[in-house]
């Protein structure tokens, strides 16, 4: 019996811990507010932050991609437009109208005469609490009216894409992102799109904080709502894998043929979810111009798209969690943590504490990847010395520059100059492809790993309890 | 034999694959509550047929009925008219190709020769996709969980059904995990879950042993009372044909060579030609 | 009319680059039903090549050893490049799900581009003037560079000679047996490693040789300089029928004249976007392209 009463999916301990996850969020930004003196990470000024913002427009745009190649088993490469046409639609819908001459001044004003957050303006008030309230209300009916049209354009893409096997389906839908950049930047177009140019000033993150009356933030919650928003978003994507329908996606991705067989109807189906994927893809697009204050159309290339996927694999396709964690990490080393391999290192003095922090970090980082990556290789079949090598000489050679490093008392780090945090970047999201082809989760959620790694602890502390008896 | 509904009826169906004969003029009936087995060589065309059946291959000529109602048909048009050589040509040209999920619907389930499970999904989940089809939601009530009744009625029904075939005790193993009897045992489980009328059972006893085979001719039986099943099946194994069948179909190269019970079938000379080989080959 | 021939002309200068990538493309889905995104990204590393070597190799030959020095090297390397990429990102995945292998590509991609911002700094670098190649002639009123007319005949006699291997040489006959058949071939001796790299040094060979053209064409080189050519070029291996030479090279020719035409009209913005339409269409209604085979799942 406990299968017909089982719950579908996380429960409410899942849904507790993303709370509380956000009040801490909440918490932290306010903190230098709150506080006479806080560490530099805590100033709104912080990495952390941006990390914070974008790591949650982003986890929504990959677990959106993951319903899509993780659980149904479509391969699209078309994120990247459908957040173009978010991010466009949001933007077009929210510029407010005294804003419009100014953004659209090469046009001489826009075609599109109203802004949502104007028009709630005319119900609510457009000073203090109405104007509070149009102006949330606004960005929200724009963020869903984003994904709407995402979600339309996908329906009038799907209807000849989807029939295309894996890769011609990758190629195709490629190939539509790309055709939508350009029919963005077409000036015909430009009363509405403002052609080759940026839309700004429009509602942002920032505008959610709080202020006084003399214009000073009470309570910051500029990061707070873009996680919000992603969380809200990703709940729901949560339920519908869990739902009857996602079971329908998983059992196309599984096996297509077996599941017409099983009365899925595969049409049907497979739009459904590229019509959901693309539309949080177009509300995470919404928010992806919120979070970079414009709209461009020339930032939504294909390597966004090639980014978006390297995230998912980081994460394990098929697993929601994984794919949230993987997006924090990622855009936290991208854009906070490795940013020190962006410029050359001078350190004052041979025993500088940040320098031993680095030969420290360095060194076990690059051990402990290659520990990983060989027992990775051990633990497959038939596996060879020569299939090790490469780890091997790669380890080798890194600790060898370390060592060189200490030895020589060189206060500069060779190689550090614009641009190498992304090949150090790329090299490390290569060794995942090549050896954790299984990323981070595999295709399990964490509540689950949390609860096999905990039985393995226990069966182990068991075995150590036989061992001394 | 007693009067008996027909629940399926193929007549002059023709499968070409470019130039390909794969199956040629196959015309057979399969009556309510009958279990009919279709056996032939391999390559004789027999998944085509299944194939045929259920909508994964559209005929290049022909016509199914399944309870005396239209299920596929096709009549060459076009290029298919010139390659196409039965007795029908240019007769008709009529088509009627739903998908095999359409046809799932309509009360038809299959199994596959070479295992098709889920199997990443766990044994549950593998029962529980088949009632997808007929149950009343949309993705926003199921997403918003407002299909809590459908939902409930849906795995009390799976649980049901895993329990009378024995193996509710597996229900959350990943199926990919299981033996190899019993993924086939899951995979009519999966079928029967799809509530059919009509079940095709493509090789059911490959790799089994004697005893299994025993085993599992009770059990076919046993279903297809349980269930008010027809049962039309692909078998290599003759005693188990044999025993069980009501009627037999003999395929060989795409064509039809006998029909008839299985006494009848088991001393046919064109029957034992193709399984043996007849005895002119020697002279090439 | 003198502006029609010129970007006429240009325009199968254009595809006949096009073809010398496509090809690589069309030659590695054959065999690995892989879409070698990488091979882009290898194309625009050759540019860079032939940049550094050029100006590397300038003190020490003399001024009129240097470039064809530097274009042999250029060759060499490119091929090294595309062998090891070979070896280090795909070969360990031989028996991964294709998906796999699709996303090493990709990742190969984004190593070789932030590889190229590194290393230029993200400056957009120049392409050093070919002799005889990058000056212009004047025809019919026009001026035209030299490489503008020569590329087409250059790229039918580099097919002819690709042919020729492919259907009368042993390893030849080997990739077309791997093509038809992976399984079967391994079973029947073949070494599917040696076939593989040759598909990939034969490919990378001509995306060097492609390369140097383009780029006397358009001297610009960005680190995403090879992804837009890149993708185009598969596009032209889609549209001629994935898996055949001469369809990828006559889907070359054909979308390098498209582009070009739309690139001399009103509608410029869409010179990339009429190459992806056309794409489009021809999956919808021919999926198999212009020269494809049609293979049928088996169920």
């Amino acid at each position: 019996m406990s299968h017909i009463k089982k719950k579908q999916g996380p429960g409410w301990g899942a849904v507790a811990g993303v709370a509380a996850f956000l009040a801490l969020v909440i918490l932290l930004e306010n903190l230098s507010a709150l506080l006479p003196s806080v560490p530099r990470v805590l100033m709104p000024t912080s990495q952390l932050f941006t990390v914070l913002k974008k790591g949650a427009v982003y986890s929504l745009v990959v677990v959106s991609m993951n319903l899509l190649n993780g659980f149904t088993g479509l391969f699209s490469l078309g994120q990247a437009g459908f957040m173009l046409l978010g991010a466009y639609t949001y933007a077009i819908l929210t510029v407010p109208v005294d804003q419009k001459d100014t953004v659209y001044y090469l046009f001489g004003g826009s075609a599109v005469k109203f802004s949502l957050q104007d028009t709630f303006a005319l119900l609510f008030g457009s000073a203090g609490v109405g104007g509070a309230v149009s102006m949330v209300l606004g960005v929200l009916v724009g963020l869903i009216l984003a994904g709407l049209v995402a979600a339309g354009f996908a329906y009038l893409i799907g209807l000849p894409v989807l029939r295309l096997k894996s890769d011609y389906l990758a190629i195709a839908t490629l190939g539509f992102a790309e055709i939508l950049r350009a029919v963005f930047q077409w000036q015909p177009l430009g009363p509405i799109t403002n052609g080759a140019n940026m839309l700004k000033n429009f509602p942002t993150f920032s505008d959610f904080n709080i202020e006084n009356a003399s214009g000073q933030v009470v309570l910051r919650l500029s990061a707070f709502i873009p996680m919000l928003i992603a969380a809200v978003c990703i709940g729901i994507i949560v339920l519908l894998i869990n739902s009857s329908y996602g079971r329908a996606f998983k059992a196309i991705r599984e096996d297509e043929v077996a599941a017409e067989a099983m009365g899925i109807n595969l049409a049907r189906h497979k739009m459904l979810s590229f019509c959901i994927s693309s539309f949080f893809a177009g509300v995470g697009g919404g928010l992806f111009a919120m979070y970079t204050a414009n709209a461009q159309a020339k930032v939504f290339t294909s390597t966004m798209t090639y980014e978006l996927l390297l995230i998912v694999v980081i994460g394990g396709i098929g697993s929601v969690s994984g794919s949230v964690m993987a997006t924090f990490l990622y855009v936290a080393c991208s854009e906070w943590w490795l940013r020190f391999l962006d410029s050359e290192l001078a350190f004052a003095a041979p025993a500088a504490p940040g320098r031993l922090a680095f030969i420290a970090v360095f060194a076990a980082a690059v051990i402990a990847a290659a520990f990983l990556a060989i027992r990775a290789i051990r633990r497959r079949e038939g596996h060879t010395l020569r299939q090790e090598a490469p780890v091997w000489a790669v380890a080798i050679l890194l600790l060898g520059w370390l060592v060189y490093f200490v030895i020589s008392g060189s206060l500069q780090l060779p190689l550090l100059r614009n641009g190498f945090r992304m090949v150090v970047f790329s090299i490390i999201i290569m060794i995942v492809v090549l050896f954790f082809r299984q990323g981070i989760m595999g295709d399990r959620e964490l509540p689950e790993a949390m609860r096999a790694f905990r039985r393995r602890m226990s069966a182990r502390r068991g075995d150590k309890k036989e061992g001394t008896k | 034999m007693s009067e008996r509904a027909n629940v399926l009826h193929v007549e002059h169906v023709t499968m070409q694959f470019g130039g390909v004969v794969a199956m040629n003029d196959l015309s057979m009936e399969v009556n309510e509550g009958e279990i009919v087995a279709l056996i032939g060589p391999n390559g004789a065309g027999k998944t085509t047929a299944f194939n045929c059946i259920t909508g994964v291959y559209e005929p290049t000529n022909g016509k199914i009925d399944f309870c005396g109602q239209p299920l596929v048909e096709n009549y060459p048009q076009g290029r298919m008219e010139k390659a196409y050589l039965g007795e029908n040509k240019g007769m008709y040209t009529h088509r009627l190709a739903p998908t095999p999920d359409r046809i799932t619907h309509r009360g038809i389930a299959r199994t596959f020769q070479n295992i098709r499970l889920f199997g990443a999904l766990t044994v549950f989940e593998n029962v529980l996709i088949a009632k997808h089809m007929r149950a009343k939601q949309n993705f926003l009530s199921a997403a918003f969980r407002l299909n809590a009744r459908e939902e409930a009625r849906m795995r009390a029904e799976a649980m049901e059904l895993l329990k009378e075939q024995g193996l509710d005790h597996l229900a959350d193993e990943t199926a990919s995990s299981l033996p190899y009897g019993l993924q086939r045992r899951l995979e009519i489980a999966r079928a029967l879950a799809t509530s059919p009328k009509l079940l095709l059972l493509d090789e059911p006893a490959a790799g089994m042993n004697p005893q299994e085979t025993q085993e599992l001719t009770d059990f076919i039986r046993e279903i297809r009372d349980k269930y008010h099943l027809t049962v039309l099946m692909i078998e290599h194994h003759m005693d188990l044909v044999m025993q069980i069948s009501d009627r037999i179909y003999v395929l060989d190269f795409g064509k039809l060579i006998a029909e008839g019970t299985p006494e009848v079938i088991s001393n046919d000379q064109r029957v034992i030609d193709a399984y043996l080989g007849v005895a002119d080959d020697a002279e090439n | 009319m003198e502006f029609f021939i010129s970007t006429l002309l240009f325009g199968i200068s254009v595809g006949g680059q096009y073809a010398l990538i496509a090809i690589g493309y069309t030659m590695v889905y054959g065999i690995l039903r892989l879409i070698n995104f990488a091979h882009g990204d290898v194309f625009m590393v050759a540019g860079l090549m032939g940049i550094y070597l050029t100006s590397g190799l300038t003190p020490y030959l003399p001024p009129a050893a240097v470039i064809p020095a530097s274009l042999v090297l250029v060759l060499v390397l490119t091929v090294a490049l595309g062998f090891c990429i070979e070896r280090v990102a795909y070969k360990p995945l031989r028996s991964a799900p294709r998906m796999s292998v699709m996303i090493s590509a990709i990742g190969v991609s984004y190593l070789l581009q932030n590889t190229a911002t590194y290393v230029t700094g993200g400056q957009p670098m120049t392409y050093p003037t070919l002799p005889f190649l990058g000056e212009t002639v004047t025809i019919a009123g026009t001026p035209i560079k030299w490489v503008v007319i020569l590329t087409p005949f250059l790229v039918v006699a580099l097919v002819i000679v690709l042919t020729q291997l492919i259907n009368h040489t042993k390893i030849g006959m080997a990739m077309r047996a791997v093509a038809k058949d992976f399984e079967t071939s391994q079973l029947m001796g073949i070494k599917i490693n040696q076939v593989i790299s040759a598909t990939f040094i034969i490919g990378s060979a001509l995306a060097a040789v492609g390369s140097m053209l383009y780029f006397t064409n358009y001297p610009s080189i960005t680190p995403t300089a090879g992804a837009m050519p890149g993708l185009k070029a598969f596009v032209a291996a889609v549209f001629g029928g994935i898996g055949s030479i001469p369809g990828a090279v006559i889907g070359a020719f054909l979308i390098g004249i498209c582009e070009n035409l739309v690139k001399s009209t009103q509608f410029t913005v869409f010179s990339d976007a009429i190459t992806f339409a056309l794409l489009i269409v021809i999956l919808v209604f021919k999926p198999t392209g212009l020269f494809g085979e049609k293979a049928t799942d088996k169920v």
